[in-house]
C-alpha cells in the first residue's frame, strides 16, 4: 500500500482510533475495526503500526486480520456486497440471487468490479430470514430478493 | 409535551424490507398536513411476532393495530383514524378487533402465545428508557438489590431457567459456580453472536427490548460480584448494535447503570464488543478469545467460563434470550416461571420460522409446543400447498426432523430423546421439492466455510464430506461413498476439538439414515428424483 506509506496523516488517523480505545485492556479488534471501516480494508502497514503501538507481535495482528471474514487484508470494492448462502436462503432461491448477481456485476463471486465499485462476496447466514433471500451491502441489509429488486438496489449505488 | 395518541410503527431488520421505512415517513408527512403533528407522536417499536403481518401500525390509546400496513393505506388511516377517530376497520388486523379497555392490548390472534422474553417488544419504543421503565423496566434490578447474592442465584436456579443458546445448561448453575470462584476481579458476557442459520430472535430482542438485556446483565453481575459486563454483538447487526448502544447511554445517564446503583454500593458498566463475521464465536471460549483480541479459537475445557474465562477470571456469559428471560424472573418468582412450560423444562422459547413455509417470523410460546403447532398453526403450512420433507431445528448444528416426528413436544429434553434437538429455536422449513443431498451439501458448505481450522477432523472432515456430498450431485458418487461419508461424520463427531465440528456431521448423518434410499438413488442410479441436482459430469472446480 505505497498510496499510505510514509504519509504521516495516515497515521495521525490510526493514533485517534488507537486514542479512543486507550482505555481498553484488549482493544485490536475494536481498532481492526475502525481501521477497516476507515479504508475499507487493512493495509499491511498499517497493521504493522497498529502492532507495534499495541505492543503485540504482527503475528498476533495478522492473525486476528486474516481469521474473521469481515477484514481483509487486500483492497476491495467501495461496496462489499455479502450475499446469503445459508439454509434458510438457499431454499428460497439464493442461488438464483448468487446468479444474478453475477451478471448484473460481470464478475464471479470473491472478485471486484473492474471500475473497483463492488466486490461480490458470499457470506453465512446474515440473520434476516424472515425476508430471505437477503444480502448485505456494507452495513445495510435487502431483503426479499428478486432480480429486479436486486436491479434496484444495486442502483442506489451506481 | 402531551400528546392525544401514539402511533408505533414496526421498525426492525425485517420489516423495513416490507416498507416499514415509507411508511413512517409517509405516516409523518400525512400527520403534518393534517396539522396533527402538536397532537399525535409516530414513535418506532421492535417486532411482535406471533403471526402478525409485518410492518404493523398500532394506534394508542385506542389499542387498535393495522398489519400489515402498505404505504397506500396511510392517507385513509390518517384522515378517518387520526383526524375523526373512526378506525378503518377494513385494514385492522385478523384476529385483532379494537377493544376500547385499560390496559395493554393483546394483539396475537394465536392463543399457545406466551410472551415473556418479548414482553415489551412491539408495545414499546426500544429507543426510550421511559417507556422500559413504565413497564417495570429496572424494578427487578431493584428487587434483586435488596436480596443477597446468594438469593439471586438461588431464585434464578429454582426456576429452572436453562440457556437459549441451544446447550440448554442452567443458568442458575452457571451463576452460583461464577459466584463461588474465588477472585475480586469478575465479568459477566452477553453472548449475541447469534449466527446459527435460521436464528434471528436474538437480534430482534435486542432491536424491540434492549434495555432488558442490559438490565438482566446488571443482575447477574450483582449476582456473581463483577462490575464490568460486555456485550458481544455480531458484526452483521448494525442495528442491534445501535439500539444497545443507545440503551446504554440512556441508562447511564439515568444512574441505573454506573456508580451506586440505585442507591446502594453495586457499581456495573456494559461495554459493547463487535465480532467481525466469524460463526465460531458463538462458542463461549471462541467469543471470549475474540474479546481477548484474537482469532476466535476456541479453548481447552476445562476450565470453564465461571473459573476462568476473560481475562483468565470467572466470567459468567449467557445468551440473549436467555437473559431477557431473567428480570421476570426476579419480579414474579421461580415458581410463576415453572408453571409455564414443561415441568422439565420450564419457560417460553422464542422460535423463529424460516423456509418453505408461509409465515416467516418469530413467535414466543411455552416449551412444549409441537412441531405440527407451529408449522400449520403459526407458520400458516407450507409454500405452495407442497409438503413437509423435513425441517432443521435449532440450525445445521441442531437436529433433524421429519413428519413422524410433527406431534414430540419442543423442549431440551423431549427432543434429545427422539435423536433431534432444540438448539436455538431455529426451524428451517424444507419442502418436498427440495433434494436431501443438496440440502445436506448446504449444510456441510456451512460448516467447512466457519470451521476456525484449529483441529484436523473439522478442518478437513468436513472439506472432504462437501467433495463427496458434489461429487454424488454430479453424478460420480462411488460405491463406498455413502459408507465414507458416515465414517467421516463419526470420527467428526467423537474427535473434534469443540462443539462446531463435532455437531457438523450431525445433518448429514440423520438424513443419510432417514433418507437412505434417496441417497443411493444418486448414487447407484445416479438419479435426482427432485431434478436438483444436475448428474452430468462437469469440468468445473469445486467452489468453497
Amino acid at each position: 500500500m505505497e498510496a499510505v506509506k510514509g504519509e504521516n496523516l495516515v497515521y495521525n488517523e490510526v493514533d485517534e482510533i488507537l486514542e479512543k480505545y486507550q482505555d481498553e485492556k484488549t482493544p485490536l479488534l475494536a481498532v481492526l475495526q475502525d481501521v477497516s471501516r476507515k479504508w475499507g480494508y487493512l493495509p499491511r502497514d498499517v497493521m504493522g503500526y497498529v502492532a507495534k503501538k499495541l505492543d503485540l507481535p504482527s503475528a498476533q495482528v495478522w492473525g486476528a486480520a486474516t481469521f474473521y471474514s469481515f477484514f481483509e487484508t487486500e483492497p476491495v470494492g467501495q461496496y462489499m456486497v455479502r450475499v446469503c448462502k445459508s439454509a434458510p436462503c438457499h431454499v428460497l432461491g439464493a442461488l438464483n440471487v448468487v446468479r444474478a448477481l453475477e451478471q448484473e456485476l460481470g464478475v464471479k463471486v470473491g472478485e471486484t468490479t473492474r471500475d473497483g465499485k463492488f466486490t461480490l462476496q458470499a457470506t453465512s447466514c446474515l440473520g434476516v430470514c424472515g425476508v430471505a433471500p437477503a444480502m448485505m451491502v456494507n452495513e445495510i441489509t435487502y431483503g426479499n430478493l428478486t432480480e429486479e429488486r436486486i436491479r434496484e438496489v444495486l442502483a442506489l449505488y451506481e | 409535551m402531551l400528546y392525544r395518541a401514539h402511533v408505533l410503527v414496526e421498525m426492525t431488520s425485517n420489516s423495513i424490507h416490507l416498507g416499514a421505512s415509507q411508511v413512517k415517513e409517509r405516516l409523518e408527512r400525512e400527520i403534518a398536513q393534517a396539522g396533527l403533528s402538536s397532537e399525535i407522536k409516530v414513535l418506532e417499536t421492535g417486532p411482535l411476532g406471533g403471526g402478525v403481518p409485518s410492518p404493523f401500525l398500532m394506534v394508542y390509546p385506542d389499542n387498535v393495530m393495522y398489519a400489515p400496513v402498505h404505504v397506500s393505506d396511510i392517507e385513509e388511516i390518517v384522515t378517518e383514524h387520526l383526524l375523526k377517530g373512526r378506525p378503518v376497520e377494513r385494514l385492522i388486523a385478523a384476529g385483532a378487533r379494537p377493544e376500547r379497555k385499560e390496559g395493554y392490548f393483546q394483539p396475537s390472534p394465536l392463543a399457545k402465545e406466551k410472551r415473556v422474553v418479548l414482553r415489551n417488544s412491539g408495545l414499546i419504543d426500544p429507543g426510550s428508557i421511559e417507556d422500559y421503565i413504565a413497564r417495570d423496566g429496572y424494578l427487578a434490578l431493584g428487587k434483586a438489590l435488596s436480596m443477597t447474592r446468594q438469593q439471586v442465584v438461588d431464585m434464578i436456579k429454582d426456576s429452572g431457567l436453562l440457556g437459549r443458546g441451544g446447550a440448554g445448561f442452567p443458568t442458575g448453575l452457571k451463576l452460583e459456580f461464577t459466584m463461588k470462584a474465588a477472585g475480586d476481579e469478575k465479568y459477566v458476557v452477553c453472548n449475541a453472536d447469534e449466527g446459527e442459520p435460521g436464528t434471528f430472535k436474538d437480534r430482534l430482542i435486542l432491536e424491540g427490548d434492549p434495555h432488558s438485556i442490559l438490565e438482566a446483565m446488571a443482575i447477574c453481575a450483582y449476582a456473581v460480584g463483577a462490575d464490568e459486563g460486555y456485550i458481544y454483538i455480531r458484526a452483521e447487526y448494525p442495528e442491534s448494535i445501535r439500539a444497545v448502544e443507545k440503551a446504554i447511554e440512556s441508562a447511564t445517564e439515568s444512574g441505573l447503570l454506573g456508580d451506586g446503583i440505585l442507591g446502594s454500593d453495586f457499581s456495573f458498566r456494559a461495554k459493547i464488543r463487535q465480532g467481525a463475521g466469524a460463526y465460531i464465536c458463538g462458542e463461549e471460549t471462541s467469543l471470549l478469545e475474540s474479546i481477548e483480541g484474537k482469532r476466535g479459537e476456541p479453548r481447552v475445557k476445562p476450565p470453564y467460563p465461571p473459573q476462568a474465562g476473560l481475562w483468565g477470571k470467572p466470567t459468567a456469559i449467557n445468551n440473549v434470550e436467555t437473559l431477557a428471560s431473567i428480570p421476570p424472573i426476579i419480579l414474579h418468582g421461580a415458581d410463576w416461571f415453572k408453571n409455564i412450560g414443561t415441568p422439565t423444562c420450564p419457560g417460553t422459547k422464542v422460535f423463529t420460522l424460516t423456509g418453505n413455509v408461509n409465515m416467516l417470523g418469530l413467535i414466543e410460546v411455552p416449551m412444549g409446543i409441537t412441531l405440527r403447532e407451529l408449522l400449520y398453526d403459526v407458520g400458516g403450512g407450507i409454500r405452495g400447498g407442497r409438503e413437509m420433507k423435513v425441517v432443521q431445528t435449532g440450525g445445521p448444528s441442531g437436529g433433524t426432523m421429519t413428519p413422524d416426528m410433527l406431534d414430540v413436544p419442543m423442549a431440551f429434553d423431549t427432543l434429545t430423546q427422539f435423536n433431534s434437538a432444540l438448539g436455538s429455536g431455529a426451524l428451517i422449513v424444507i419442502d418436498d421439492s427440495h433434494c436431501i443431498v443438496d440440502v445436506v451439501k448446504n449444510f456441510c458448505e456451512f460448516f467447512l466455510h466457519e470451521s476456525c481450522g484449529k483441529c484436523t477432523p473439522c478442518r478437513i472432515g468436513n472439506k472432504r464430506i462437501v467433495e463427496i456430498l458434489d461429487r454424488i450431485q454430479r453424478g460420480k458418487g462411488q460405491e463406498n461413498d455413502l459408507e465414507l461419508l458416515r465414517i467421516l461424520g463419526e470420527n467428526m463427531k467423537e474427535t473434534s476439538f469443540c462443539g462446531l465440528g463435532q455437531a457438523a456431521p450431525n445433518p448429514l448423518m440423520k438424513c443419510l439414515d432417514y433418507f437412505r434410499e434417496e441417497f443411493e438413488k444418486h448414487v447407484t442410479e445416479h438419479l435426482c428424483d427432485c431434478q436438483v441436482c444436475e448428474m452430468k459430469p462437469k469440468r468445473k472446480k469445486l467452489s468453497v
